[in-house]
């Protein structure tokens, strides 16, 4: 096509481009070398090395850790059996369907869930175990957190089981493998890719979390991105919120390169 | 022992189902409980409904939010598909680097995109409210629609368009009759794919919405933390059985397209 009727509809593209990604992270970094009274300093950085900072950010890194990691030991057994059903895409979009459904709202049901009278706590009666707070803690936290997130890690998981050759696992039997080595030498590795695929699916968006932390985790937890939120909408201290949120596109562009997604399978499922 | 295994799987599959759908169940019963409280059950009412029906402020938000819905899936989808057209018929080298800068909105958190559009808002001099929610939606659904309509083009035959080309027609006859045309299906699904991400975003509209103006989810959110109220039960519910709704929609022209692909290709 000729380059200058070409350029003519391509302009709200490029106009995108420039205006709401390359500037927004030019605009991030240059944000983080302010401070609150609007001068010109290296204090924030400084301040991010300090323990509270540090605390902060392993605490995040350690909950995201953890809900990847539950979710990855739900995900792939589902994925796994749901490959083996008879109507296979009819259950994928059963599981996939809750996902579509607003984060807040689920994560509204589980205050109702937790709750001091909620129905857990009425069956812990019935037991005789007996009142528990449920709600605001780290199990709560948790629990909801990889209830959101296990969709977005069934998806590439099962995507890479479906796309496996089915032959494969025949010869590994044939050849005298268990059911256990042939998982772990021939399904496991063929399916490697979904499982990485699925784990920046929820370690990324797990650390950036901020409703559920004051919805579920009644502010007990504090992610990076609930100190994000912080800095920029209760203390207008967005130098610093900047400078958290720097360090969090670090992180996850160090996350990308170590699961060395090169041919980027971006899953495009709900955030 | 086949059999064994069998029920295993079935029974953990049904697990896994349940907890998925019990908070939703939870929410849409506890949406006819005459009582004010989501624990204990008193009796049915359609009370709730009736609230909001009569909340205006509500309803306008319920407006709100679909408006920016379709207005945003509407203005991304068609900067997204010139977007999809554009990394088509790049050099492979600049393509890259398209590319990637086309996704960094999809894999960044919605905590960074949310404040970096505030920053830029605020600089620019744009009034947070309808217009700054608006330009945040068209923004972070475009690269969605690109994605979604790139395999179609990659799938599309380029002789169809030397072809064209060599019968004489312009640029703009070769996108409007070939391109299109054949991209339909993508368009379709990218741009469902744009309103339900705008329907359902929450990080990135908190940050960039100003006094007096609201989507659902903030609304939701600031409601939720004041604690439970049976009417956002029954507000979830009517959300819920629209989203259904529209998922199933969406499968089925997901499998009309397929269908009638097939067909094409068998002819």
């Amino acid at each position: 096509m000729e380059a200058r009727t070409r350029n003519i509809y391509l302009v709200p593209y490029f106009l995108w481009i420039v205006l709401f990604v390359i500037a927004p992270i030019i605009l991030i970094v240059y944000y983080s070398f302010f401070n609150v009274e609007g001068a010109f300093t290296f204090e924030n950085y400084q301040k991010f090395f300090t323990p509270v900072y540090m605390k902060m950010t392993l605490s995040s890194f350690w909950y995201a850790l953890l809900i990847t990691i539950f979710s990855l030991a739900i995900a792939y057994p589902t994925a796994y059996l749901l490959t083996k059903t008879k109507h296979k895409s009819l259950w994928l979009l059963l599981i996939i369907l809750p996902s579509w459904i607003n984060l807040l709202l689920k994560a509204y049901a589980f205050i109702g869930i937790f709750g001091t009278y909620g129905v857990v706590n009425a069956v812990l009666e019935t037991i005789g175990i007996g009142n528990r707070q449920i709600l605001f803690t780290d199990f709560s936290f948790i629990f909801v957190s990889v209830y959101i997130f296990i969709p977005f890690m069934i998806l590439p998981i099962y995507n890479a089981l479906e796309k496996m050759n089915p032959s494969l696992i025949y010869a590994a039997r044939d050849l005298g493998a268990s059911s256990m080595g042939t998982f772990r030498k021939v399904i496991f590795p063929l399916t490697l890719d979904g499982v990485k695929a699925g784990c920046i699916a929820v370690f990324i968006p797990a650390l950036s979390l901020f409703m559920l932390t004051r919805l579920i985790a009644g502010n007990r937890v504090i992610t990076l991105g609930t100190a994000i939120e912080q800095h920029f909408l209760v203390t207008q201290d967005w130098g610093m919120g900047a400078t958290i949120a720097v360090f969090l596109i670090i992180i996850m562009v160090v996350v990308m390169l170590l699961m060395g997604l090169r041919k980027r399978g971006i899953v495009l499922v709900k955030r | 022992m086949l059999n064994d295994k069998l029920k295993f799987s079935r029974i953990y599959l049904i697990a896994v189902f349940i907890v998925l759908y019990a908070p939703i169940v939870y929410l849409m019963v506890y949406s006819f409980n005459s009582g004010g409280t989501m624990t204990g059950f008193e009796g049915f009412t359609l009370d709730h409904y009736k609230e909001v029906m009569q909340d205006t402020r509500l309803l306008i938000i319920v407006l709100n939010t679909f408006v920016i819905a379709l207005l945003s899936a509407a203005i991304s989808t068609i900067i997204g598909v010139f977007g999809a057209i554009a990394i088509h018929f790049m050099r492979s080298k600049s393509k890259q680097t398209l590319l990637t800068l086309n996704n960094v909105l999809i894999v960044s958190p919605d905590v960074i995109i949310g404040a970096s559009f505030l920053i830029l808002f605020t600089i620019v001099g744009v009034k947070l409210g309808f217009v700054s929610v608006l330009l945040s939606h068209i923004a972070f659904s475009i690269p969605i629609v690109v994605i979604m309509v790139l395999p179609k083009l990659q799938e599309m035959n380029d002789s169809l368009i030397d072809a064209a080309r060599d019968l004489g027609a312009s640029t703009w006859h070769v996108i409007a009759r070939v391109i299109m045309p054949f991209i339909k299906s993508g368009i379709f699904a990218g741009f469902f794919m744009a309103l339900t991400y705008s329907l359902d975003d929450f990080a990135v509209t908190f940050f960039v919405t100003g006094n007096g103006y609201s989507t659902l989810a903030v609304e939701i959110y600031s409601r939720a933390r004041q604690g439970v109220s049976l009417s956002i039960n029954a507000l979830s519910t009517l959300i819920f059985l629209f989203t259904i709704l529209l998922v199933i929609g969406y499968y089925f022209i997901n499998q009309r397209n397929n269908r009638l692909e097939d067909k094409g290709a068998k002819q």
